[in-house]
């Protein structure tokens, strides 16, 4: 019978650290990328250290956030390898790649000219009238200089907007050298959700020059589970080390100018055109 | 006063964890091939003995001495260190990312460090007589010897990388022997009455 007291003593520390942990894991869970979670498991699990990150939850989060190869895992098989690839919807060469995404969606129809312009067709040479022909003065300029650079003719300028074609894009950088905004930026392939605007107006008068522009409401800042975006200066920043691509910011976001631009295109218009070009 | 303060003595020069009563050997050897890892696994050991010593304290005073079973101290002080370096883990990773991401490898691997059951039943030895703080202090001071050893002897081993060793020697012989002679210079403080 005396049993009975020691017993009850150490079952009930268990169940109440027990207890105690399994609500603590829920009161401070962190919300993770659930894609890492998934790479996680297609890994080995052993932890090695061998493809020179902390174990392969190290590696899992370096493959989607900065672009590293799956194939950096020397453990693994290639069929675990392709996968991994095949799970995060690439190609197995992909993965690593890097991509060039103009970061900008405003074409004529969401933002209007400033002027009727009848100069030379290249971008750098209407970026020296007050900052070019768009309405907004940080948006594509539309023009085609990226694409009049670009070897693998990936990118394309079609009714105000440089549209970058993924399947043909090398990133090389090329564009994003050539653009006279600095807004193509070259980002790992698996990067998913992006604030489409560079814009640094205040919200009133960005409305009045784009329809899809960037306010700096702040909606997306108070919805993100991990405080991965931040506004500054107007526009929503997303910091990728902390961004779990949950989809929560382009949700509430009122002018929808967040989008998972890894799965999304801009639909196009019916009155699209090509600009006059040479397909470089 | 005096006495924490020949506690703090007694603990990292007298009877040092690691070099005189030769626990918690597994990490002294893992993790002190760098002095930044050192380091960071150094504060993990002291926020954790710390806070252990804390409860094994109050779990051994309200719940084991009331009813004589003090012959459970292990298996009730081990649920204690597990079940308190998984809660220090969770918080972390919510509240201090950074600090997570330094020290959180090193967290599990002192889970079953027989250096935190050594301190937590060195605390409730009833020859030792602690009251609460001197228990407590005893925990954050065996931490802080078991730091010195750590730190002391990473110095060591990044100097013996670069040293002109013998090809048998390389590696874990070497740091072993270096271990030994470390123990030996602490020797020197066995005699220190305090």
């Amino acid at each position: 019978m005396d049993i009975i007291i020691p017993v009850t003593i150490v079952s009930g520390l268990g169940l109440f650290f027990g207890i105690g942990l399994a609500f603590a894991s829920r009161v401070f869970a962190v919300k993770t990328d659930e894609r890492i979670e998934k790479v996680k498991t297609l890994l080995p699990g052993a932890n090695c250290g061998a493809c020179g990150y902390s174990g392969c939850d190290g590696l899992a989060e370096a493959i989607l956030k900065e672009g590293v190869s799956p194939s950096k895992c020397t453990v693994n098989t290639k069929e675990g390898t392709n996968a991994i690839a095949e799970y995060l919807g690439v190609d197995e060469g992909e993965v690593s790649q890097m991509v060039a995404r103009v970061i900008c969606e405003g074409t004529w129809r969401n933002a209007g000219k400033k002027y009727d312009y009848q100069g030379v067709q290249d971008c750098h040479a209407a970026n020296m009238l007050s900052g070019g022909l768009s309405q907004c003065f940080y948006g594509c300029i539309g023009l085609g200089s990226c694409q009049h650079v670009c070897p693998f003719g990936a990118i394309e300028a079609i009714n105000g907007l440089a549209r970058v074609n993924p399947d043909k894009c090398t990133g090389c950088g090329i564009c994003a050298a050539q653009c006279p905004k600095g807004i193509i930026k070259l980002v790992p392939v698996l990067t998913g959700y992006t604030v489409l605007c560079a814009n640094h107006e205040k919200g009133g008068i960005a409305k009045k020059n784009c329809k899809v522009c960037c306010i700096g409401c702040m909606k997306c800042q108070k919805v993100c589970p991990n405080d991965a975006i931040t506004v500054r200066e107007y526009l929503a920043e997303i910091d990728y080390t902390k961004c779990v691509n949950c989809g929560k910011c382009a949700e509430v976001c009122p002018q929808s100018c967040i989008h998972d631009a890894m799965h999304e295109r801009l639909p196009y218009e019916p009155d699209d055109e090509p600009q006059a070009a040479d397909a470089g | 006063m005096k006495e924490l303060f020949s506690i703090l003595i007694l603990a990292v020069l007298i009877e040092n964890f690691v070099l005189s009563k030769f626990l918690g050997i597994c990490p002294f050897l893992g993790v002190s091939q760098k002095t930044s890892t050192a380091l960071g696994m150094s504060g993990a050991v002291i926020f954790v003995n710390t806070l252990a010593s804390l409860v094994t304290y109050l779990v051994n005073d309200l719940l084991l001495k009331p009813n004589n079973l003090e012959y459970l101290q292990t298996i009730a002080f081990i649920l204690v260190i597990a079940a308190l370096v998984q809660f220090v883990e969770i918080v972390l990773k919510k509240l201090v990312p950074p600090l997570y991401k330094a020290l959180g490898i090193y967290l599990p691997l002192i889970t079953t460090n027989c250096a935190v059951l050594g301190s937590a039943l060195i605390n409730v030895d009833p020859s030792r007589n602690y009251s609460l703080l001197q228990a407590v202090f005893f925990g954050f001071s065996a931490a802080l010897g078991f730091s010195l050893a750590l730190i002391l002897f990473s110095g060591i081993r990044e100097r013996l990388e670069t040293s002109d060793i013998p090809e048998f020697f390389k590696g874990m012989p070497i740091a072993l022997i270096a271990a030994s002679l470390v123990s030996v210079a602490f020797v020197g403080f066995a005699g220190l009455v305090i």
